[in-house]
């Protein structure tokens, strides 16, 4: 697994060790992919964003970067006419089930919705489909933060640091297609849930459905004391 | 039935598995066997017997079509949702249920008289869109239809005025 190999992206060559998940590569080499579910060092990447395609070399269909192991010798590029056509779709899918108020946003200024939007000339709004019915109710039970599932895209990085950083496991998703949420054990707040409130799942939401109340509470501190 | 009574039932159910994630499954059809419905203390017995979070036990449930939250209703109404009746206008005559009786579909009434159900398909299409209530099926259901058949089963028709007054809100 640690064998040094070099591949291409973009032209460029990189070093890079084998099987590590080409999106980490491309990042690390500041070679910007689009991302909102991927965590690094996860086994199993979510894969669910549908944000991170590219094209690589002697693969037919764009893959999603997320998922893909690194090779000697590959070549990737992450700008094709297909990849620019599944990320603007997957793009505004998401839109279309994230409430968009960014002037009262509290995640405005690090929205990864608004730096997808930037690195790919991608319209924050909807052209060409109707936005989805809001679910759920704002809930601000918790003593230092706010869930608001009208802003939520499931990408499932709160259920993971819920689950394996804290390993509480009071939030989880529910239903399916179209009605699938992030919710409680029978939609219960989030106080009564189990809920630690240790702040990890905020920390990982990449939008605003997560938000503390006054900014980031005490520092670091909140999530040392896990 | 008492949530004592529940936790009893269920425990009961358990001891007939192997505790294992796995198992979620077969356990929660034995309870909806028992209860008729998943009462949420059952769920959260089950979760903490398998050792999974509750709400694992949960997204499963409203996962799958077959589990139900509610306990059924005295009288439960189907609307087929299956392709001919789906595009027959089968969501026009959920809707008419939905607002007349007014709860969602999965949902029961709190006197406890009626739940509402999607179905998946009925088998007679020629009819669509169906209804069953109970085991009466209802063939190409209009809105002025599930009307009469809630008036059949005791439901007081809307009053006009509600009707006229919808425009102002």
């Amino acid at each position: 697994m640690s064998r040094q190999i070099v591949m291409t992206i973009d032209g460029r060559k990189i070093t890079s060790r084998e099987g590590e998940k080409l999106l980490w590569v491309a990042l690390e080499n500041d070679i910007y992919i689009p991302h909102l579910c991927a965590i690094k060092g996860q086994n199993k990447p979510f894969a669910g964003c549908r944000l991170c395609f590219v094209e690589v070399e002697g693969i037919l269909q764009p893959v999603t970067a997320c998922t893909q192991p690194v090779k000697a010798g590959m070549s990737v590029k992450t700008r094709t006419p297909a990849v620019d056509r599944l990320v603007r779709t997957a793009f505004e899918l998401i839109l279309s089930d994230h409430r968009l108020n960014c002037s009262r946003c509290s995640k405005n200024g690090s929205c990864q919705l608004r730096k997808i939007a930037r690195e790919r000339g991608l319209r924050l709004g909807l052209e060409r489909l109707k936005p989805l019915p809001e679910k759920g109710q704002i809930d601000d039970s918790p003593r230092t933060f706010v869930f608001d599932p009208s802003r939520c895209v499931l990408c499932g990085r709160c259920v993971w640091a819920d689950r394996q950083v804290a390993g509480v496991g009071a939030i989880g998703f529910s239903h399916r297609g179209i009605q699938r949420r992030v919710t409680t054990f029978a939609v219960r707040n989030l106080a009564e849930s189990g809920c630690i409130e240790c702040g990890l799942c905020v920390e990982a939401c990449p939008v605003g459905a997560l938000f503390f109340k006054e900014g980031k509470p005490g520092g670091k501190s909140l999530t040392d004391s896990i | 039935m008492e949530k004592d009574a529940v936790i009893k039932n269920t425990r009961e159910i358990l001891k007939n598995h192997t505790a294992k994630p796995r198992n979620l499954i077969p356990v929660l059809h034995d309870l909806q066997e028992k209860f008729g419905y998943l009462p949420q203390p059952a769920m959260e017995e089950v979760a903490a017997a398998l050792g999974i979070p509750a709400v694992d036990v949960y997204g499963i449930a409203t996962f799958f079509n077959g589990f139900r939250l509610n306990p059924p209703g005295r009288h439960q109404i189907q609307v087929c949702m299956g392709t001919a009746c789906y595009m027959a206008g089968g969501q026009i005559a959920l809707d008419s249920f939905e607002r007349r009786l007014k709860i969602r579909a999965g949902e029961t009434t709190p006197d406890g008289e009626f739940s509402l159900e999607q179905a998946a398909c009925v088998g007679c299409c020629s009819l669509a869109p169906v209804v069953v209530v109970d085991t009466f099926v209802e063939g190409k259901v209009t809105p002025t239809r599930v009307d009469g058949l809630l008036l059949s089963l005791g439901v007081a028709p809307e009053k006009q005025e509600n009707r006229s007054s919808k425009k102002d809100n």
